[in-house]
């Protein structure tokens, strides 16, 4: 391993930490967080209204409280979706690829505000 | 090299990349950002690169996609799979071709071209763009298990002589 390689691995490291950090600095409060089954919006939720919604006929469960979501239940082997944890910011996104599912929180004016 | 001993070495790079991947999938995820995982059977890929060449490299990873996506998964995964493999190929060897690089970093290009050439299939066959929202995730975890990849199979490299 030479100098070349130690400075492409820094770049892609600092170029993943700038991002992190931008995501980070630019996140802005959500207001809704919008369902889509294969890019089509199937189910809008006002992140101000609590409770336990199911999705996609059964196959994931979505649980909005306190000006957050979640998924709490899925019948996809890795469930990766339920362990992405709550988001509550503008343009953050769980994902259930095998469901082909995805939950994106929008801010009040209905747009992404920045997508990272 | 004699065209038997290339083709035994390709199956077997092949069928080695099929195991390594599935035993992977036996492995519980840990983190919790879609396509983000070691690569295990980029080993074989690379080694294929670096011992047979780039149509060579080509036949191990495509194999691995197309029968893991037809034993494990479904019509989705095999896509995401299939656009994975082909873009963390290209990408490799590219790199390699600039002679500029060791294998860490010819690997490293692949697993970050890899997560994100599956992250960006979804995003068209979701028709969502949540390509940017993942995108630090993937060049993080594609760094660091190109690294480990890349020095395992670097080794490989070095100590398996299959020629003449």
């Amino acid at each position: 391993m030479g100098k070349r390689d130690l400075w492409l691995i820094g770049g892609l490291l600092l170029l993943a930490a700038a991002l992190f950090l931008s995501s980070w600095l630019l996140g802005r409060p959500g207001a809704y967080a919008v369902v889509r089954v294969d890019g089509r919006e199937v189910a809008r939720y006002a992140l101000t209204q609590n409770g336990t919604y199911e999705l996609n006929g059964g196959t994931n469960y979505l649980v909005i409280q306190d000006g957050a979501a979640r998924i709490t239940e899925a019948d996809c082997p890795d469930r990766l979706c339920v362990r992405q944890g709550w988001i509550s910011k503008a343009g953050q996104v769980i994902t259930c690829l095998p469901n082909r599912l995805t939950v994106t929180v929008y801010g009040p004016d209905g747009g992404v505000d920045v997508y990272m | 090299m004699k065209k038997s001993r290339k083709v035994t070495v390709l199956a077997l790079c092949a069928s080695l990349a099929m195991v390594l991947s599935y035993v992977e999938s036996l492995f519980p995820v840990f983190v919790a950002v879609p396509g983000v995982k070691l690569g295990l059977a980029n080993i074989a890929v690379v080694f294929a690169l670096y011992s047979l060449g780039f149509w060579e490299a080509g036949v191990v990873s495509l194999v691995r996609a197309v029968t893991l996506g037809l034993l494990f998964g479904n019509g989705a995964s095999l896509l995401y799979s299939l656009a994975g493999a082909c873009l963390s190929l290209a990408g490799m060897a590219a790199l390699k071709k600039t002679g500029l690089f060791a294998p860490v970093s010819v690997s490293v290009a692949g697993g970050v071209l890899h997560n994100l050439g599956q992250i960006a299939m979804a995003c068209l066959l979701l028709e969502t763009n949540v390509f940017f929202y993942y995108l630090p995730y993937l060049i993080l975890s594609g760094t660091l298990a190109g690294i480990a990849i890349g020095l395992l199979a670097g080794y490989l490299v070095r100590r398996i002589r299959i020629s003449p």
